[in-house]
């Protein structure tokens, strides 16, 4: 019985228990139900073992809605607990434990996982290709990402949460001050889930360098593209130093190390450095594929080409430069003299330059434009004021006299939210809206779409406003509770209503994949929003070669052109189109890395060796194995085209 | 017989024996510590650079320009990653 002890949870609550019931009902349910439809072979042969780009970026989307509600449902409780003073919704305890892990998995779980979805989606359409790079890695980027969120998750039910921040700094994050195995989660799913998106990243980059198609200069790609670009060389320069900083804390907690600890020559406030090293390049990793989906969406939705296409680039890249010489802003109030925050503080400000650039190139593209308010631009437009506003209090945190005001209060909170949500979850959402109809072959209904929209920016900005006051008014952000004389209370119940208006707005957009699922028209063609690029060139639903035949680009928007100026994309005849096989060893190995994981939470040594070496064995095999890939014949991709299309070339 | 003669391989390997023969030196000469490490790291940092171009062909395919660049960049934000983490945690504390 003692052996199974330490799988109990630390703080157990009836929440808690009801929550292990219905996941072990639920997982029961799911089992069963792909029993009794046959559905087995159907899943392993067409998603876990998948190859394509276009099932990999699905997987991702359907992860990343999941991981939404995970956290969207954190968020609501901790509103709830704040909601009036001195409320008992929730102990300090467990308040502490959902603030951590509404962060992590908005963040790892939910904001990676949807810009991968997209880019994974879109990126090789808008190229022309057939598929990434390396395929198969694809594959093994996802299921490490996917054990990884899981074991996070677990969590919660088996052994307990993580309860020092998502920023999980030491020495609060070492074993003294957290004993328990909680943090050992926060290290491990969050290394392994690195691996994946590291892996990610070089495949993308190498995607786009290697394989866009012929006459697809480098300033002649789509905005996405571009962004999708910089945004794997961030990650790919960026991850290494996470990777290194959680394998020293996870050093520290299981093998007795002494990094980031008080005494025998640690430096706590390391850890903070390095996670910082990487989380500010981490923000434009998020941020800069938002952008790319918003100039996609504003140049289609406004009927012209973008606005200084040039000065984007520019723009992204000297962002991106700029990303990784900005961190020490994170943590002014640490100790460091003055002379090294106003460097941080200067480039800090001139990071504020560039995206302006962007803003307004956004403006110009739609001035004079004929817009059509659908509903990925309603997300475009909302998204500009209330980001900008989020970006105007960042400048002034990014003061660093003034920041020992603001640091470390709600007014922060307020803050990143109002700049990640417009920059994160908005472009998601209209990037979602945007390519929904290529990756499922129907339109997500409108009426429903503006309902949630409006629902989502106006909760949004009810939910964060009042905290920029009750920040301004001394709130300190994870603070479980305040007493009445504090007078927050108003502030709080302002923004809880504001959260609750944002959990509506996501109802309804689950609402509206059920029913646009049901009831939407299949008639919609291949191009049903005018669109300018490459990935609306190719049939909807798109088949699995992407394009019978390689496109030929001669400009900018060379679908628009072969629209409206009779130039001709698809020069050649069809001819036979290699593909890759598909391949169950991703999984699998995925599958030893989760137990490796558990293993190494719960110190378990021996599970820990034994799933290492059938780590080490899949790789072995994957070393010495022949696979040519196969071929598509040229009649088969006639055939489909002339089933998809009517016509064949 | 110029085609025949691989000069560039030759000097190459010649240059990092030298530059090998150099950073040995620290183990065999008395000098102060500063003055031993700032020897291994110019040798160091040479011969890789060496390495990369020389034998490891960096110039030579059609992307080298991209091989290039995304080497300076890497070798920017290491930089900068070392000397502000030094400057942050170090000298400016």
């Amino acid at each position: 019985m003692e052996f199974f002890e330490q799988f109990a949870v630390p703080n157990p609550t009836p929440t808690i228990y009801l929550s292990m019931v219905a996941i072990g009902l639920t997982l029961i349910a799911v089992l069963a139900g792909i029993s009794y439809f046959k559905k087995w072979g159907y899943l392993w042969r067409e998603w876990l073992t998948t190859v394509d780009h276009k099932r990999i970026g699905i997987m991702y989307l359907i992860s990343a809605l999941l991981m939404l509600f995970r956290g969207g449902v954190d968020a609501l409780m901790m509103r709830a607990q704040t909601s009036r003073a001195g409320n008992e919704l929730l102990s300090s305890a467990e308040y502490n434990e959902i603030f951590t892990t509404h962060g992590v998995v908005m963040i790892f779980f939910m904001a990676m996982a949807f810009i991968t979805a997209l880019m994974n989606f879109v990126v090789p359409l808008q190229i022309g290709a057939r598929d990434v790079a390396y395929p198969r890695l694809n594959a093994l980027s996802f299921w490490l990402y996917f054990m990884g969120a899981m074991l996070f998750n677990l969590s919660f039910v088996i052994g307990g949460s993580p309860s020092s921040g998502w920023t999980s700094y030491f020495p609060l994050a070492g074993n003294e001050l957290s004993p328990h195995i909680g943090t050992n989660y926060y290290m491990i799913a969050l290394q392994i889930a690195g691996l994946g998106t590291l892996i990610t990243g070089i495949n993308f980059i190498v995607t786009i360098f290697k394989m866009r198609a012929p006459g697809m200069k480098l300033m002649k790609m789509p905005l996405f593209t571009w962004t999708a670009l910089i945004t794997n060389l961030l990650i790919t320069f960026a991850f290494p130093v996470l990777t290194v900083a959680l394998a020293m804390g996870t050093m520290d907690r299981l093998f007795g190390t002494h990094f980031f600890t008080m005494d025998n020559g640690g430096m706590a406030m390391l850890w903070a450095n390095f996670f910082w090293v990487w989380g500010h390049p981490e923000v434009y990793i998020l941020v800069l594929p938002a952008f790319g989906i918003y100039s996609e969406v504003i140049s289609t939705f406004s009927g012209r080409n973008l606005y200084g296409y040039t000065s984007m680039v520019v723009s992204i890249v000297v962002i991106s430069t700029l990303a990784f010489l900005v961190w020490v802003h994170h943590f002014f109030t640490m100790g460091q003299g003055a002379f090294v925050n106003s460097i941080f503080s200067i480039t800090t400000m001139a990071i504020a330059i560039p995206t302006g650039v962007k803003i307004f190139n956004w403006l110009f593209t739609m001035w004079r434009g004929k817009i059509r308010l659908t509903v990925p631009m309603l997300y475009s437009v909302g998204f500009i004021p209330i980001f900008t506003i989020g970006g105007v209090t960042g400048v002034m945190l990014g003061i660093a006299s003034a920041d020992y005001q603001y640091h470390n209060t709600m007014f922060l909170v307020a803050h990143f939210h109002l700049v990640i949500i417009p920059g994160v979850v908005f472009a998601m959402l209209a990037g979602m809206t945007y390519w929904w109809p290529k990756m499922f072959g129907f339109m997500l209904n409108e009426k429903i779409g503006k309902w949630a929209f409006w629902n989502i920016a106006i909760g949004t900005c009810l939910a964060f406003f009042p905290m920029f006051i009750a920040g301004l008014d001394g709130q300190a952000r994870r603070m479980y509770t305040y007493s009445e004389e504090a007078g927050f209370g108003i502030w709080n119940l302002l923004s809880f209503f504001g959260g609750l208006g944002l959990a509506m707005g996501f109802i309804l957009i689950v609402f509206n994949v059920y029913y646009s699922a049901r009831y939407a028209t299949r008639d919609i063609g291949d191009d049903p929003w005018d669109a300018r690029t490459l990935e609306w060139a190719t049939r909807t639903p798109v088949p699995e070669y992407n394009f019978a035949v390689q496109p030929v680009v001669d400009s900018r928007e060379p679908y628009w052109d072969a629209k409206h100026e009779g130039k001709t994309l698809f020069k050649d005849k069809i001819s036979d189109i290699h593909m890759p096989n598909n391949s169950g060893m991703p999984f699998i190995m995925c599958v030893f890395f989760f137990i490796f994981g558990f293993g190494l939470v719960f110190s378990l040594w021996s599970l820990v060796i034994v799933s290492s070496v059938g780590i080490a064995v899949c790789l072995f095999l994957r070393s010495f194995e022949q696979d040519d890939g196969r071929h598509i014949h040229a009649e088969d991709v006639q055939e489909t085209e002339r089933k998809m299309g009517g016509d064949d070339r | 017989m110029r085609e025949l003669f691989p000069a560039k391989q030759v000097i190459g390997f010649a240059t990092s024996l030298v530059l090998t023969v150099i950073a040995l030196l620290v183990y065999f000469i008395d000098m102060s510590f500063q003055v031993g490490m700032i020897i291994l790291l110019i040798t160091a940092f040479t011969q890789a650079g060496l390495q990369l171009v020389v034998f490891m062909h960096a110039g030579e395919s059609s992307d080298s320009d991209s091989i290039y660049l995304n080497t300076f960049y890497g070798v920017f934000i290491a930089l900068a990653i070392v000397f502000g983490s030094l400057l942050a945690m170090v000298w400016g504390y």
